[in-house]
């Protein structure tokens, strides 16, 4: 529903937030990873990439994916770009 | 014929496993099924009252486990039907009274008796829940609509597969209309969106659960009641039947028909 919608008929909608609070918790607990070990695990990621290949640390995007009951760990990890010039 | 082995559970309590279990108990029977109920609940043995059996105990589970009785003389006639019984739960005992290879073989030994048997499990993930779903040839997780019970739901369907068992499938109950037309209660496509099982029926919110429960009439007597209806569905899909599912709205008000135009 519209949010000025939801305003005006008093509405909280607090559905919405039960769902994305569940699909949160849901994630977590079926793989048993809370929010510290994925931070540890991308820390570990980000160390052991950067000793083959330069990569843009900040822009590093780690992430738990699920298609139905199946679950997922997707790394999205860009490279650092070079300035030719500059190296040369 | 063989009789189908079903476990009723849930994860979290007071979800509606022990209703549900005697209501798909009376609506098969009332199709003229042949069903012997089990209540697996040791030490809160509650079957028998919703079913309006409690007088009728003599002998319980653990009972025909230990060998005290015959497995017969442990079936209790329901009032209504001849070919509907309930083996009730020991009150004075504990799940460790029983073992998952006890549960088994009671069940093999019950495969003769009935079309079907129904197991009411305990709540929680422990021993009282893996000796309710050790002989279950197919196993319904209740949920309601609310972040505990999803929550719990989605544990206990993990377990289930981790068990090596065909997926559960789920029933939502409680489910009230008016709060999900209101935005304030979680529908039935997001509860199975998170939990990505089959659907087996979803049972509304309705006060004639608690009057039936009162007088020890389970709801799927009572031909006018919703959730009486939806029970009735549920067990005609549990025979293979193609039901569609109950209509659940209710009379939308000006404001959100306008949302639905302006959506
Ligand atoms: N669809 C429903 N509408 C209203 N009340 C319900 C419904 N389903 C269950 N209840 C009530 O909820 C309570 C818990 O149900 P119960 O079947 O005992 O749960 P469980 O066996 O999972 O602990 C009971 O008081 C029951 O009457
Ligand atoms: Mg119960």
């Amino acid at each position: 529903m519209a949010d000025w919608l939801k305003r005006i008929s008093g509405q909280t909608g607090s559905a919405d937030e039960a769902k994305e609070r569940l699909k949160l918790v849901l994630i977590h607990d079926r793989t048993d990873i809370n929010p510290d070990t994925m931070e540890e695990l991308k820390d570990d990621l980000l160390k052991t990439i950067s000793q083959h290949i330069a990569i843009e640390p900040e822009l590093v995007k780690i992430t738990m994916m699920h298609e139905g009951r199946e679950q997922r760990l997707v790394a999205d990890i860009p490279l650092k770009h070079y300035d030719r010039k500059k190296i040369n | 014929m063989t009789a189908k082995i079903i476990t009723v559970t849930s994860g979290k309590g007071g979800v509606g496993k022990t209703t549900a279990t005697a209501n798909l108990a009376v609506a098969l029977a009332q199709m003229g099924q042949r069903v012997v109920c089990l209540d697996a609940d040791i030490g809160l043995r509650n079957l028998d009252v919703v079913m309006g059996l409690e007088n009728r105990i003599v002998y319980d589970i653990v009972d025909v486990i230990e060998g005290r009785c015959r497995l017969k003389q442990a079936m209790i006639r329901d009032k209504r039907f001849d070919d509907l019984h309930l083996i009730p739960a020991a009150q004075t005992r504990d799940k460790n009274a029983i073992s998952p290879s006890d549960m088994i073989k009671l069940g093999e030994d019950l495969r003769d008796e009935a079309d079907w048997v129904i197991i009411d499990s305990p709540a929680g993930i422990e021993r009282g829940f893996r000796n309710a779903i050790a002989p279950a040839d197919e196993i319904i997780v209740i949920t309601n609509p609310d972040v505990s019970a999803v929550r719990d739901a989605d544990r206990i369907i993990g377990l289930i597969e981790a068990e090596q068992k065909e997926p559960a499938k789920l029933i939502i109950n409680r489910l009230n209309p008016e709060m999900v037309q209101r935005g304030d209660m979680l529908d039935a496509e997001d509860v199975l969106e998170l939990l990505a099982i089959k659907l087996l029926g979803i049972v509304p919110e309705d006060e004639n659960v608690i009057v039936s429960t009162n007088v020890g009439k389970p709801v799927a007597l009572d031909e006018k009641s919703r959730a009486g209806q939806a029970f009735r569905n549920i067990s005609r899909r549990l025979m293979g039947d193609e039901v569609p599912l109950l209509n659940l709205d209710f009379k939308e008000d000006f404001l959100h028909k306008l949302s639905r135009v302006f959506k």
